[in-house]
């Protein structure tokens, strides 16, 4: 085959990926209200996003559930990744089963029944049951990054440890959760931006009282076209960029 | 082995993650079997006697078509995204190593950006006086604005837009896994470009297709907010109306057979992956 050919095809289909991106972007700084005539350089709708309290409130309630989610699926999928590697026990196919299905199972049959059992516990929506939903989804993909890091690292070092006298706690802490750093920084990377790019689970686990982001955009974009929701894109991307960047930078490095 | 210090430790991971599945995950499913077989209750949603009632109400001709409407568009986009894509990830592989890092690292971007923003964005370009139309009427191909959204074609652009790398990565990776020798052996057997296509390079990918087939399908039937944003009231998907049922009409058996709906092809597509794996696993060996 031709070499241009495959070459070309790749350029086209990343044209079309990026091209609504690209014109979010430029349409941020667009000085019209109609959003789709260009009406000069402006920086009007970033003003008005910052102006808009109940928008910066729904960030700051985002970027703290993203967190704390990100970082509470990180220490479970951790030690679950590392109960996993080195334990044997009754049921771990049916646990490596569970979370198989939680990641392959479409976001809706999860969010109606974390719905269904917290109206059944009586726990009121809100932060809780937000945290608790994002958790459950962000977990496998923090246990399949651990685990391929684990998967492929050294059996003699834990046993050496364990021939020195160290505990299994010690030897988890000193050698096993320094080698596994690496993917522990990327699990919660990518916990924290599933989090708060959510908008299925959390449609149907939040309530009145923690509004966050992504359920603000939802309602703004149902009728007709904010030019705000173009500076938020904008912002947005931007920080997912630098996120995804830090993440692939540290999986990079830690392979030297 | 294991001596009895080490069993706390052990022992206290082993309670946290169970104790975490089994009651945000076992759980919460079986309430959702438990509900579709149920009655609906204006109060506290759920009475006795269990029926089958809400399986029989999936058969209504009103939702019937709707189920059936969005399983044609879910179907469409998976068709759309295999063709887009298989060829993708064909021509990926052929990359050189370090460009292909770059070039996977762009297809994943769009991933870890809002996808409300993304089909958003969607929106400025299809509008009826948005970038495409005036575009295709300044150069003259048009003389009047085309409705594209609130179409089943924005629907179904939508979705493939949001779901393409679902379907490229995992035939990515099967390409990248598949063997130049046995190229090379179909060829020196013989076998022409497009013999070895079919009963070599197919064959071998199927588990790519699969996978990506069920990373896209299930999405495709259950993200709610894209017919919601492109699509209009006529072209709603199972999502759309799981969502409703839960939340507005208040009809919690009716919504909870829904989604078992897509529960149960879900278990039928990873039934199906692990089917073709397995034979080539046979094969290979």
């Amino acid at each position: 085959m031709t070499r241009w050919l495959p070459r070309t095809y790749l350029t086209l289909v990343y044209i079309l990926l990026y091209v609504p991106i690209v014109v979010l972007v430029v349409f941020s700084f667009n000085e019209s209200r109609t959003g789709y005539a260009w009406g000069g350089l402006s920086l009007r709708w970033y003003e008005a996003l910052f102006n808009n309290r109940a928008m910066v409130n729904a960030m700051w309630n985002s970027l703290w559930l993203a967190l704390s989610a990100a970082t509470v699926s990180t220490v479970i999928g951790t030690l679950t990744a590392l109960a996993l590697h080195r334990y044997r026990f009754r049921g771990k196919k049916l646990l490596n089963g569970m979370l198989f299905v939680v990641m392959m199972s479409p976001e809706i049959v999860l969010a109606i029944s974390l719905l269904a059992l917290f109206l059944l516990v009586g726990l009121q929506l809100g932060y809780v049951s937000l945290l608790l939903a994002h958790v459950t989804f962000c977990l496998p993909f923090v246990v399949i990054t651990v685990m391929a890091r684990l998967s492929g690292f050294d059996e003699s070092l834990p046993e050496a440890a364990r021939d020195l006298g160290a505990s299994d706690f010690t030897m988890t802490r000193t050698v096993l959760i320094p080698v596994i750093m690496p993917a522990l920084l990327a699990g919660w990377l990518l916990g924290f931006t599933l989090s708060l790019d959510d908008v299925v689970v959390s449609t149907f686990v939040s309530g009145p009282s923690y509004e966050i982001l992504p359920l603000r955009i939802y309602s703004m974009v149902r009728v007709g076209l904010k030019p705000e929701v173009n500076a938020l894109g904008t912002l947005l991307l931007v920080f997912s960029l630098v996120m995804l960047m830090l993440s692939q930078w540290i999986l990079v490095r830690s392979k030297r | 082995m294991h001596s009895i210090m080490q069993q706390p430790f052990k022992n206290a991971v082993l309670i946290l993650v169970w104790g975490w599945l089994l009651f945000l995950v076992l759980a919460p499913n079986l309430l959702v079997v438990g509900a579709s077989v149920m009655t609906r209750d204006p109060v506290s949603f759920l009475s006795l006697p269990l029926n089958l009632d809400a399986y029989r109400q999936l058969f209504d001709p009103l939702y019937l078509d709707v189920f059936l409407h969005s399983l044609y568009m879910a179907a469409m986009t998976t068709l759309v995204c295999l063709l887009i894509g298989y060829p993708f990830a064909w021509a990926l592989s052929k990359v050189g190593k370090q460009r292909q890092l770059v070039l996977i690292f762009l297809l994943i971007v769009p991933f870890w950006t809002n996808s409300l923003v993304r089909t958003y964005a969607l929106k400025l370009i299809l509008a009826t006086n948005g970038l495409l139309n005036s575009a295709l009427m300044s150069v003259g191909l048009i003389d009047e604005p085309l409705q594209l959204l609130y179409t089943e074609g924005a629907v179904i652009i939508g979705l493939v837009y949001l779901l393409l790398p679902f379907m490229i990565l995992p035939l990515y990776s099967v390409f990248e896994d598949l063997k130049q020798e046995l190229l090379l052996a179909s060829h020196d057997l013989g076998a022409g470009r497009l013999s070895t296509f079919v009963h070599v390079i197919v064959p071998l990918t199927l588990p790519g297709v699969l996978a990506g087939v069920m990373l896209v399908l299930l999405p495709a039937m259950g993200l709610f907010f894209v017919p919601d944003i492109l699509g209009g009231s006529r072209n709603l998907l199972v999502g759309n109306v799981i969502k409703n049922q839960f939340l507005d009409a208040r009809n919690w058996p009716f919504g909870a057979a829904a989604s078992i709906v897509l529960t149960v092809t879900m278990a039928f597509l990873m039934f199906a992956h692990r089917l073709s794996k397995r034979r080539i696993g046979e094969e290979g060996a």
